[in-house]
């Protein structure tokens, strides 16, 4: 037997039709998290990455025993949260003797675990530690600028992986449409030896250069860090082929108001607001219009009827 | 210089979409020969001559002035990344949508407010105060056919409920089929419920998380502690009543000898026990047969009354009766 299960409100309806598989997607939540023992550096690290895609991500302060994301297994509550937020990239940050200070990125398809990145955080200088003029400070959910360099991003198969899970990190919500006025912040990573990485977030001072393309400057805000390699999990090739297909149809938008005849062609409806003349003010109260003289004026006619009647009596 | 711009410019892999700008070319010095402000420099350097690249081609690209600022169409992005959900599947036709596609049928608009002949007014299509509503006839006219033991109101909502129950079967159906090529609508879920065991309606009663935890609070006093050291499980709650629930009554009552109250609850008890075990107080067959018993044993003394000859045998005879069964043992001693 089955029974039909709907959802209770129409809010939750709502929820629920934001959730469900898109055509085209816009952009992927990050679920940030730790394991049972993180160190001072990981708190930070986590906690400004957080910071730095408040507009998308959600946190969560708790211990987490049973995530081990390598290990087969160890994934399964990590695939219940990410169901659970709706989020498809976590970042993952847990401390042992073996692996120090190790942060764990990955990304799930169909809430199932697609990839792992696993780095080392060396040398973390958190946002606090620099200086700088805070009107440049970027603003929270702008889109970044995203700068790679380094030829190990092409050659080394690890860090390639880790370009690909970066962007997906960083990249934010795809847009059809910018504002230039919204561009003002920009992440450099660089390939410095075969398994680092040196990541850094900068803001951006536009310059005035004599031409229409204004000169950059980048001014570093941090946080900044070395992700040194350690394991990663490439997905599968029929899950990555899955994964990779798009739509050639794009979503329809629904066009109101608008119907198509054969004799006349497109006709659409245009909704007036009520103009309200009641309501207006006049420009200028004449005397005949004022309130005292038209009461006045039924008053006396009042009195004319009744000195009739009597002379009829 | 120009010239070496443009080449510079031509290694870059700017994916516009992203905003992302790749230099694959790029060699850094051994990481470890470096020192850490140099390397930092290096990179910040060279991310501004990265970024200078983009910006090139960003601030070049046709865009509209807006109050918040020039607004821009970016090209969609290069770099393929994959999906975070699967693509939506499309829905299989319902069974309805099948057949009126093979017999051409196509839908048309209806009006909303349609003429109801019994009121002779306008009244809307469906919902309440409907147009044309059959459920509100009051009388139904009797034919010659009719079967008269039938109730024509029963049977019209017994109808209704029919029709309705094989809507559902058939919405489920399609939402089954739907589900088997994962095309369910985003709102819908389809749960098992218990399956029904043949020969009972009513599917076994599920136990609420409440009425769960009052059972297990009952299942912990039994123990010699009454519960008192055990663990809490989780969910576990205090069982509801525990003591007795005893009621004392004034020492002294009213008038003399044990008061009214007391008497009351006593004798309210007394009924109850008597009400509840009168059945067995009063064994109506058992009565019944003493009751011939005694009569036939009466029947019988009345005929060897008759005919019997000796007055002195007929004495003792009558006292012994009398008196029990302690005359006659007394007689054989």
């Amino acid at each position: 037997m089955l029974e039909i299960k709907t959802a209770k409100t129409r809010r939750g309806k709502r929820e629920l039709e934001k959730r469900a598989p898109k055509l085209v997607e816009s952009g992927k939540k990050t679920l940030i998290l730790h394991g049972t023992k993180t160190s001072g550096v990981l708190n930070a690290v986590l906690t400004q990455i957080y910071q730095l895609k408040k507009e998308s991500a959600v946190k969560y302060s708790r211990k987490n025993e049973n995530i081990k994301p390598f290990e087969s297994g160890g994934e399964t509550s990590l695939e219940f949260f990410s169901l659970k937020t709706d989020c498809s990239i976590f970042v993952y940050g847990s401390h042992s003797k073996k692996r120090p200070d190790n942060l764990v990125i990955g990304r799930t398809y169909d809430h199932h675990i697609y990839d792992l990145v696993e780095v080392g955080v060396e040398n973390f200088k958190p946002m606090e530690s620099f200086t700088y003029d805070k009107k440049i400070a970027p603003k929270e959910g702008s889109k970044p600028l995203i700068a790679f360099i380094g030829e190990g991003f092409e050659n080394v198969e690890e860090l390639k992986h880790l370009k690909e899970v970066l962007l997906d990190l960083l990249r934010g919500e795809v847009v059809e449409n910018l504002n230039l006025a919204g561009v003002d912040r920009a992440y450099v990573c660089s390939a410095v030896s075969p398994n680092r990485v040196f990541f850094t977030h900068c803001a951006l001072r536009l310059k005035k250069s004599g031409t229409i393309v204004p000169r950059m400057e980048l001014v570093e805000i941090g946080p900044s860090m070395d992700l040194v390699i350690r394991r990663h999990r490439l997905p599968n090739d029929g899950l990555r082929k899955e994964a990779m297909k798009i739509s050639r149809e794009k979503p329809k938008k629904k066009e109101k108001n608008v119907k198509k005849d054969v004799l006349q062609g497109k006709i659409g409806n245009i909704y007036v607001p009520d103009q309200k003349i009641g309501e207006m003010a006049l420009p200028n109260k004449s005397k005949g219009v004022k309130r005292e003289r038209r009461e006045a004026k039924r008053k006396n006619q009042g009195d004319e009827h009744s000195k009739r009647r009597k002379e009829d009596a | 210089m120009a010239t070496e711009e443009e080449k510079k410019q031509l290694q870059f892999d700017v994916d516009l979409g992203n905003l992302m700008v790749f230099d694959p070319h790029h060699n850094f010095s051994s990481y470890d020969s470096t020192s850490r402000v140099e390397l930092v420099k290096e990179c910040l350097s060279k991310g501004t001559e990265l970024i200078q690249s983009i910006a090139d081609s960003l601030f070049s690209l046709p865009s509209t002035e807006d109050i918040d600022g020039p607004l821009l169409n970016l090209p969609p992005p290069i770099t393929k990344l994959p999906r975070q959900k699967h693509l939506p599947v499309p829905k299989p036709p319902t069974k309805w949508e099948a057949f009126s596609q093979k017999k051409g049928i196509q839908n048309r608009k209806k009006d909303k407010v349609v003429y109801d002949e019994q009121s002779g007014t306008w009244k809307r299509r469906f919902g309440y105060d409907r147009a044309n509503d059959e459920e509100a006839i009051p009388i139904i006219e009797a034919k010659l056919t009719d079967d008269p033991t039938e109730d024509p109101f029963a049977k019209r909502r017994d109808d209704k409920k029919k029709r309705v129950e094989k809507n559902e079967r058939n919405q489920l159906q399609n939402l089954k089929e739907a589900a088997k090529f994962g095309a369910l609508p985003s709102h819908i879920q389809l749960a098992a419920t218990a399956l029904p065991i043949t020969g009972t309606q009513a599917a076994p009663k599920k136990f609420t998380k409440d009425e769960l935890g009052n059972v297990a609070g009952m299942a912990a006093t039994a123990t010699a502690s009454g519960g008192k050291f055990d663990r809490k499980l989780p969910g576990e709650k205090a069982p509801q009543h525990k003591g007795k629930y005893r009621k004392f009554l004034p020492v002294v009552g009213q008038g003399t000898g044990i008061g009214s109250l007391e008497k009351e609850q006593t004798e309210k008890v007394l009924n109850k026990i008597m009400s509840k075990n009168s059945h067995d107080i009063l064994n109506v067959s058992k009565a019944v047969t003493m009751h011939n018993v005694k009569r036939e044993k009466k029947r019988k003394y009345d005929n060897k009354r008759n005919n019997s000859i000796t007055d002195g045998k007929l004495k003792t005879q009558k006292k012994s009766f009398k008196k029990g069964d302690n005359k006659k043992g007394k007689e054989t001693k």
